[in-house]
C-alpha cells in the first residue's frame, strides 16, 4: 500500500500540471493539434492510474482542452471520479469540469445523484457551495426532482453563504421540475427578510424571475417589494425591484400610480446610470393610463433620455434611442420633437447608433417633414462607406416613404425622381426593391404615369450608366420595371419611336434573361402605339421604318439563349412580318395590334386569390408530379422578383445538414455524375488549378475611379422638389389664409367663433397634383378583408355589401363574353364594341325581388370570370411571369374585364358604426347611441352621375340625423358628384335606441345619370343591415378584470354549438376576433376566453373550446342570443 | 444572463462560462458568432449588440474582451457592471491581473466568477464577501495539499 502511494507520488513529479500543459502548447504553435493530440494520449494513461491526485490534475487538463473546444465527454466518469474524492482541492476540479462539460443529455449525471446529496449535507460548507454550484450548470429535471427536498432545506442553513447559494439554485430547480415551487415558495417568501443582505438580493433575484414569467402570483408581494424598495440602497438590488414592478404594473393598474412617485424620485436623485435608466423603461412601459402624475412623469423620462442621446457616450446615446422608439410606439408625437437630435445621430460613427436612429425615423414622418428627412437620408446615402449600411439606408427610405398605403408622400413625381436618383447606386442589392416601388407607384398613381414613364424612358435611354457589371449588378431589376413602364402605358411617352430604338440595343442581350424578356414583351407593346400614332398620318412609310426596324432587331433576341426571350421574340417577330405584310397592302392594322395589349391592368391585393374558391374535387396539397427526387442537381431557382418571400409560410427547411449526410450526398451525386454519359467532367488538372489558386480575397479587384459624377443626364433632381413643394405649400397657405379672411368676414356678421389659422397641421397640406391612389382591387366578397389594415379612428364594425346592377340587359349577360380575339380576325374593333354596349338601352327595370336574386347570381358569375382574369394579371406587377400567357388569351380576359365594368354599376355600401368615444378623445364618452355609417359610392359605369340624394325609411329605434329643419322623411344630399369610375366616400350619422336586435333598414338612393345627350332620373333601392355585431367594439380585457367580471354574476350566460366548423383553433378565434370584434383574453389548451363590449356599455364574454362550442355570457340576453346567431351564420358560411 | 465569454484580441478563447445547459454545437457556434462580431466593432462604439434574441454586452480590457449574453429584457448597463465588478474581483485576487493570470490559473477564474454569479444571477453583489469566500476555500484547498504532498510514508 505505502509503496503503492510512493509510485503515485513519484509518478506525479513526471506528469504535465495545468500550467506546463498551458505553456506546452503555446510553445508549439505551429503544431497545436498533434501536440495537443499527444497530451490527450496522456491524459488517457493518468486516468487509468488509481491515484486520484493524478485523475483530479488530469481532469484538470481536459477541462482546459475542453475549453479549446476538443471533444472530452469519454472522460464523464472520471470526472464523476473526481467529484466524489473526498478532499476539497479535488472535489472542486471534479465540480468544476462537470459544470463545463455535462449537458442534460450525459448519461453519467445519474450516477451523480447520491454524491450530490452526500455533498450537500456535508459539515463542510464549502464542499455544500461547490456542489450547489456545479448543480446549477447541469441540473436536470431527474435531479432537480430527487434532489429538491434537501435544497430546500438548505435554504435555511445557519449560514448565509449556503443559503444564498441554495435561494438561487431553487430557481434553477423550479424550471427542470416546477411542481417544487408550491412547496417552496413560504420559504422563499421568508427569505425576501433574511438578515443577510446577499440572501434578501438573492431572493428578489429568483423572484423577479419567476415574476417575468407568470407575473400574476406574485401581486400578493407587491407591498412587501415596495416596503424593500424604499429601505433598499443597493442600486443592483433595486434595478431588479423595478423590473418586477414592470412586469406587475400591467395586472394591477393602481400599482402604477403608487409607483410614480418613488420612480420619479429615484429618477431625480440617482447617480447610477443603470437604476435611472431601469426607471425610465418602466415608466415608459407603463404607459397607458392617462393620469397628470402620468403624464409628468413621462415628460420627465422624455427630458432624461434627451439627455442620454445628448452624452458623449456612446451606451448612452444608444440606450437612450432604443427606449426612445419604445415611447415611439405610445407617445409618436413627444418623440417627435426631438427630431433634430435623432437626425444628428444618423451621423455617428458607430453603426449600431445609426440603426437605431433609422428605427425611430421610420415613425416620426410626417407629411411635412418626409422630403427634408428623405433628404438627408439620400445625403447619408452618397456618404455612406459600407455596402450594408447604405443598403440598409436604402431600404429604410423605401420603407420610409411608402408606409402605410405612401401616406406621407403629398408629390409623386418627387416620390419617383428619389427612386430614380436611388438606382445609382453602386453595386447594391435591392434593385428589385426599387423596381417594385416604381411600378407600384406607377399603377396605383394614375396622375403620375405621364412623368414615370418619361423617367423611365431616360432611365432605358441611359441603361449603359446603369449597368456596368452586368450580371451580378443588382440594380439592372430597376430596369425591368422602366421597360415594363414604358411598354405598359406607353401612350404618355414623348418620343416612342426613341424608347423602342433604346429597348432594342444590342447591349440589352446582356442584361439577365428575365429582364430581357420583359424587354421584348414591352418592345412589342411599344410598336402596337407607334403604329398607332403613325397611322393617322397619310405618310406610311415612318409606320413601315418601324416594323423594318423591329425585324432587323429581334432576331438577336430569337437567339438568345434563355427560353422566354427566344420564345417571345420569336412569337413577336412572326407578328411584326405578318403586320409588315399587311403595311404594304396598306390594311390599316393599328387598331387591330393595339388591341393585343388593350385594357387597364388593375392591381389586386395580395389577399384577393385566397379568397377565390378552390374548385371542388382539386386538391391543392396533391403533387401533380412527384417531388424530384434528392440527389438531381438542385438548380438555383430563378429568383422571383417582386414578390416578397414570405417567410412565415416557407416550411422550415433543415438546412444544417451534418457533415456526413453532405459527404454521403456528394458521394452519391458524383457516382450519378460518373454513370450519366451526358456529364462532362471536370478534368482532374482543373480541379487541382482550383484548388490550388489562392483565395478569391486575393485577387485584385481595380477600382475604378470616375471621376465624373455619376448622374444620369436629363434626369431631375430630387433636391428640386423640396423646394418646388415649399414654395406651392406656402402659396397654399396663402390662398387658404385670403379665403379664411373672406369667411371670416362674411361670417363676422353672423357668429364670431372663428378658429385661428396657426402653424400648418398635417391635415393642412395638401397634395399637390390630384392623386387617386387606386387602391388595390378586390372582389367583393374578399371586400371585408380590408379590414386587416388597421383604420386609424374608425371603429370598422360590419360591411355590408349590396349589389345592384342597373343596366345590364340580361340577355347579355347570360352568355358571357368569352369571344377570343386574334390578330388577323373579323376586324371589329373594341372601340365599336363599347359602341354598341352603350347603346343598349339604359334603363332600369323593375326590380321585383326574384329579378333582384337572379341579378345578384349573374353578379356572381360575373365576378368570378372577374376573379379568373385577375390571376392572370399581375397584381401591381407581381409576378410578371404570368406574362407568358399566350396573349390571346389575355386580351380576351382583358375585354371581359372591360365588359363587365361597362355592363354593371356597382354600389358598394360599407358600414361602419362607430361611437364618439373611439374616435375623438374629449368630445362627449357616453354617447352610445351613435352609429355612423360610411358609404363608398362607386361609379362603374361610364355616364356621369350627379343629384344623389340619399335617404333611409327611419324605423322606431334608429333614424338618421337630418339637419334641422328638414322633415323625418326628406333625403340627404350626397355632398359630392361622380364621374365615371370614380368613387368617393359620404358618412351618415343615426342614433340607434336599443342595440340588442339587429335590424334591417330600407333606403333608396336617387341620382341623375348625365349621359353626353340625355340624362335620367335613377332609383337605387337598397338595404343597410345593422347586425348585433357592428355594435361591438373590440376592447382589451385583462384576465383578473374578466374573472371578476365572471365573478360578479350580473351576467345572463347562453351557450352555441358550432357545427360541421373543421379549421384549427387559432383561426377559429382569429375570425370571431375579426368578424365579431372580440378580443382574446386568454388562451388555455384547448379553450379560449374571449370578450368585447358593445357600444352601450354591455360586456360580452366569450369561452370559446375546441370542440367548437361557445359558452357565453352577456348582461342583455338578448344582444347575446343576437350576437351567437350571428357568430353561428358566420361559420355556417365558411 | 445566458453566458460569459473571455476571448483574446485574436478571438482565442480564454474563458466559458454556461448558464443554462447547451449542447456543445450550439455552444461553439455562439462563441465563433460571437468572436466574429465583437472583434469586428469598430473603436469608441457602443458596448451593445443585438443577436437573435439575446442582448450582447461586451467590453474590453486590455487585450481581453469580456462578453455577457442577456436576455434581451435585462438591463445592459447592469450588465456592463457585471462585467467590471468580475474584473475588479480578478484584479484584485491576482493583484493587477493580466491575460496570462486568466490563462494559467484558470480554474481560478472560474472559482472566483462561480462565487461572484451563480445560475445567471448575482449571487453576492458586495466585494468583500466574494474574496472572502474565495480566500476561505483556497485555505482548504491549501492546508489539503500541504497535507497530501506530506511524505506519507
Amino acid at each position: 500500500m505505502a509503496l503503492k502511494i510512493v509510485k503515485g507520488s513519484i509518478d506525479r513529479m513526471f506528469d504535465k500540471n495545468l500550467q506546463d500543459l498551458v505553456r506546452g502548447i503555446r510553445n508549439h504553435k505551429e503544431d497545436e493539434a498533434k501536440y495537443i493530440s499527444t497530451c490527450i494520449d496522456e491524459i488517457k494513461q493518468e486516468l487509468k492510474q488509481d491515484n486520484i491526485a493524478v485523475k483530479a490534475n488530469a481532469v484538470c487538463k481536459l477541462t482546459y482542452l475542453q475549453m479549446l473546444g476538443y471533444d472530452v465527454s469519454w472522460a464523464a466518469f472520471n470526472i464523476v471520479e473526481v467529484m466524489s474524492s473526498s478532499k476539497f482541492t479535488y472535489k472542486r476540479i471534479g465540480y468544476l469540469a462537470a459544470s463545463q462539460c455535462f449537458h442534460e443529455n450525459t448519461d453519467v449525471i445519474m450516477l451523480t445523484t447520491n454524491q450530490i446529496r452526500k455533498d450537500l449535507s456535508s459539515p463542510n460548507q464549502y464542499d455544500t457551495g461547490v456542489a450547489l454550484t456545479g448543480l446549477s450548470c447541469f441540473v436536470t429535471p431527474d435531479l432537480a426532482r430527487d434532489l429538491a427536498n434537501d435544497i430546500m432545506t438548505l435554504m435555511s442553513h445557519t449560514k448565509p453563504y449556503i443559503r444564498k447559494k441554495a435561494v438561487l439554485i431553487m430557481y434553477k430547480v423550479f424550471l427542470k421540475y416546477p411542481e417544487s415551487l408550491r412547496p417552496a415558495f413560504p420559504r422563499l417568501k421568508e427569505k425576501l427578510e433574511d438578515p443577510d443582505p446577499g440572501v434578501q438580493s438573492a431572493a428578489v433575484n429568483v423572484i423577479c424571475e419567476l415574476a417575468r414569467r407568470n407575473p400574476k402570483n406574485y401581486l400578493s408581494l407587491a407591498p412587501l417589494f415596495f416596503k424593500l424598495m424604499t429601505s433598499s440602497t443597493n442600486n443592483w438590488v433595486l434595478i431588479k425591484i423595478i423590473k418586477l414592478f414592470g412586469a406587475l404594473t400591467p395586472l394591477e393598474p393602481r400599482l402604477g400610480k403608487k409607483l410614480i412617485e418613488p420612480l420619479t424620485n429615484l429618477i431625480h436623485s440617482t447617480s447610477a446610470m443603470s437604476l435611472l435608466y431601469e426607471c425610465v423603461n418602466t415608466v415608459i412601459a407603463g404607459q397607458y393610463s392617462c393620469s397628470v402624475g402620468r403624464i409628468k412623469s413621462h415628460l420627465l423620462c422624455v427630458q432624461k433620455l434627451r439627455i442620454l442621446i445628448e452624452d458623449s457616450d456612446q451606451n448612452l446615446k444608444y440606450l437612450g434611442l432604443l427606449a426612445m422608439s419604445k415611447i415611439l410606439k405610445t407617445h409618436p408625437k413627444s418623440v417627435q420633437s426631438h427630431k433634430d437630435l435623432i437626425l444628428q445621430c444618423l451621423d455617428d460613427k458607430d453603426e449600431s447608433i445609426r440603426l437605431r436612429a433609422l428605427d425611430l425615423l421610420y415613425g416620426m414622418v410626417s407629411k411635412k417633414n418626409l422630403m427634408e428627412i428623405v433628404k438627408k437620408l439620400m445625403i447619408h446615402v452618397d456618404k455612406a462607406e459600407g455596402t450594408t449600411y447604405r443598403d440598409e439606408l436604402l431600404t429604410k427610405i423605401i420603407d420610409i416613404c411608402s408606409q402605410s398605403n405612401y401616406q406621407y408622400i403629398t408629390n409623386f413625381e418627387w416620390y419617383i425622381s428619389i427612386l430614380v436618383e436611388l438606382t445609382r447606386l453602386e453595386g447594391t442589392r435591392h434593385g428589385h426593391l426599387i423596381a417594385s416601388q416604381m411600378l407600384d407607384v406607377a399603377i396605383r398613381v394614375k396622375a403620375i404615369r405621364v412623368f414615370a414613364v418619361a423617367q423611365m424612358a431616360t432611365l432605358l435611354d441611359n441603361a449603359h450608366l446603369l449597368t456596368g457589371n452586368m450580371q451580378r449588378n443588382g440594380i439592372c431589376e430597376v430596369l425591368y420595371a422602366a421597360a415594363w413602364i414604358c411598354g405598359e402605358f406607353s401612350e404618355h411617352l414623348e418620343n416612342p419611336v426613341q424608347t423602342l430604338e433604346a429597348m432594342l440595343r444590342p447591349k440589352v442581350a446582356t442584361l439577365p434573361g428575365h429582364i430581357q424578356a420583359v424587354y421584348v414583351q414591352n418592345a412589342a407593346k411599344l410598336f402596337a402605339t407607334i403604329l398607332k400614332n403613325q397611322e393617322g398620318n397619310t405618310d406610311s412609310t415612318a409606320a413601315q421604318e418601324t416594323s423594318q426596324m423591329m425585324i432587323d432587331r429581334l432576331p438577336l433576341f430569337v437567339q438568345s439563349a434563355n427560353l422566354e426571350v427566344q420564345e417571345r421574340a420569336s412569337c413577336i417577330l412572326q407578328l411584326v412580318k405578318y403586320i409588315q405584310k399587311l403595311q404594304q397592302k396598306d390594311v390599316e392594322v393599328a387598331e387591330e395590334v393595339s388591341a393585343l395589349f388593350a385594357g387597364e391592368l388593375n392591381p389586386v391585393a395580395p389577399k384577393a386569390q385566397k379568397k377565390v374558391p378552390v374548385p371542388e374535387g382539386l386538391d391543392l396539397d396533391a403533387w401533380i408530379n412527384e417531388p424530384p427526387s434528392e440527389s438531381e442537381s438542385e438548380d438555383e431557382q430563378p429568383k422571383a422578383i417582386f414578390t416578397k418571400e414570405e417567410p412565415k409560410h416557407s416550411r422550415p427547411r433543415h438546412t444544417e445538414v451534418d457533415e456526413k449526410e453532405l459527404a454521403r450526398r456528394r458521394e452519391a451525386r458524383k457516382q450519378e455524375q460518373a454513370n450519366n454519359p451526358f456529364y462532362i467532367k471536370a478534368s482532374p488538372s482543373s480541379q487541382k488549378v482550383y484548388q490550388e489558386a489562392p483565395g478569391v480575397e486575393h485577387i485584385p479587384v481595380v477600382q475604378i475611379d470616375l471621376s465624373v459624377p455619376l448622374k444620369v443626364p436629363g434626369l431631375p433632381m430630387s433636391d428640386q422638389y423640396v423646394k418646388l413643394e415649399e414654395e406651392r405649400r406656402q402659396k397654399e397657405r396663402a390662398e387658404k389664409k385670403k379665403k379664411e379672411k373672406k369667411k371670416r368676414k362674411e361670417k363676422r356678421s353672423g357668429r364670431g367663433k372663428k378658429h385661428d389659422s396657426g402653424p400648418e397641421s398635417e391635415e393642412d397640406i395638401t397634395p399637390a397634383h390630384v392623386v387617386d391612389i387606386v387602391t388595390e382591387e378586390m372582389p367583393e366578397v374578399a371586400q371585408e378583408d380590408q379590414n386587416h389594415l388597421p383604420s386609424p379612428y374608425l371603429c370598422r364594425v360590419k360591411i355590408c355589401i349590396c349589389m345592384f346592377c342597373l343596366c345590364r340587359p340580361l340577355a347579355d349577360s347570360e352568355k358571357l363574353p368569352v369571344r377570343s380575339h386574334r390578330a388577323a380576325g373579323a376586324p371589329k374593333s373594341p372601340a365599336e364594341d363599347g359602341e354598341a354596349e352603350n347603346a343598349t338601352p339604359q334603363e332600369p327595370k323593375k326590380k321585383s325581388s326574384k329579378e333582384k336574386r337572379d341579378k345578384k347570381k349573374d353578379k356572381e358569375r360575373d365576378r368570378k370570370v372577374r376573379l379568373r382574369c385577375w390571376k392572370h394579371l399581375p397584381p401591381s406587377g407581381h409576378k410578371s411571369d404570368s406574362r407568358s400567357t399566350p396573349s390571346e388569351g389575355r386580351t380576351a380576359a382583358r375585354r371581359q374585364l372591360r365588359r363587365c365594368n361597362l355592363m354593371t354599376q356597382c354600389f358598394t355600401f360599407l358600414v361602419f358604426p362607430f361611437s364618439r368615444k373611439v374616435c375623438d378623445i374629449q368630445g362627449n364618452l357616453q354617447d352610445g347611441s351613435q352609429v355612423v355609417v360610411s358609404v363608398i359610392f362607386e361609379n362603374k359605369s361610364d355616364s356621369f352621375l350627379k343629384s344623389m340624394e340619399f335617404n333611409v325609411l327611419d324605423s322606431l329605434n334608429s333614424k338618421l340625423q337630418r339637419p334641422e329643419g328638414s322633415g323625418p322623411h326628406d333625403g340627404l344630399t350626397v355632398p359630392f358628384q361622380l364621374p365615371p369610375g370614380v368613387s368617393n366616400e359620404a358618412r351618415f350619422v343615426f342614433t340607434v335606441q336599443s342595440i340588442v336586435m339587429p335590424q334591417k333598414l330600407k333606403g333608396t338612393l336617387t341620382f341623375i345619370v348625365k349621359n353626353e345627350d340625355s340624362s335620367t332620373h335613377e332609383k337605387l333601392d337598397f338595404k343597410l343591415h345593422f347586425t348585433c355585431t357592428s355594435y361591438l367594439i373590440t376592447t382589451p380585457c385583462y384576465s383578473d378584470a374578466f374573472a371578476k367580471l365572471l365573478e360578479s354574476g350580473d351576467l345572463k350566460s347562453s351557450s352555441v354549438r358550432l357545427e360541421g366548423v373543421n379549421m384549427p383553433f387559432h383561426h377559429l378565434l382569429a375570425r370571431i376576433c375579426f368578424h365579431h370584434h372580440f378580443s382574446v383574453v386568454e388562451r388555455i389548451n384547448s379553450c379560449a376566453s374571449m370578450y368585447s363590449r358593445s357600444i352601450q356599455g354591455h360586456h360580452v364574454c366569450l369561452l370559446v373550446k375546441t370542440t367548437v362550442s361557445i359558452d357565453a355570457k352577456c348582461d342583455e340576453p338578448t344582444l347575446l342570443g343576437n350576437v351567437l346567431d350571428e357568430i353561428k351564420q358566420t361559420f355556417s358560411q365558411c | 444572463m445566458r453566458f460569459m465569454l473571455l476571448f483574446s484580441r485574436q478571438g482565442k478563447l480564454r474563458l466559458q462560462k454556461w448558464f443554462t445547459s447547451m449542447s456543445e454545437r450550439e455552444k461553439k457556434k455562439i462563441i465563433r458568432d460571437m468572436t466574429t462580431m465583437v472583434l469586428a466593432r469598430q473603436p469608441r462604439s457602443c458596448n451593445f449588440m443585438q443577436w437573435k434574441d439575446l442582448k450582447i454586452v461586451y467590453k474590453r480590457y486590455a487585450s481581453l474582451y469580456f462578453c455577457l449574453g442577456v436576455e434581451s429584457q435585462e438591463n445592459e448597463l447592469l450588465a456592463l457592471e457585471i462585467i467590471h465588478r468580475y474584473v475588479e474581483l480578478l484584479d484584485k485576487y491576482f493583484g493587477n491581473v493580466c491575460e496570462l493570470d486568466i490563462i494559467f490559473n484558470f480554474e481560478k477564474a472560474y472559482f472566483i466568477l462561480d462565487e461572484f454569479l451563480m445560475g445567471g444571477e448575482i449571487q453576492e453583489t458586495s466585494k468583500q464577501i466574494v474574496n472572502r469566500s474565495i480566500e476561505a476555500s483556497d485555505m482548504l484547498q491549501e492546508t489539503l495539499e500541504e497535507y497530501m504532498s506530506k511524505p506519507a510514508f
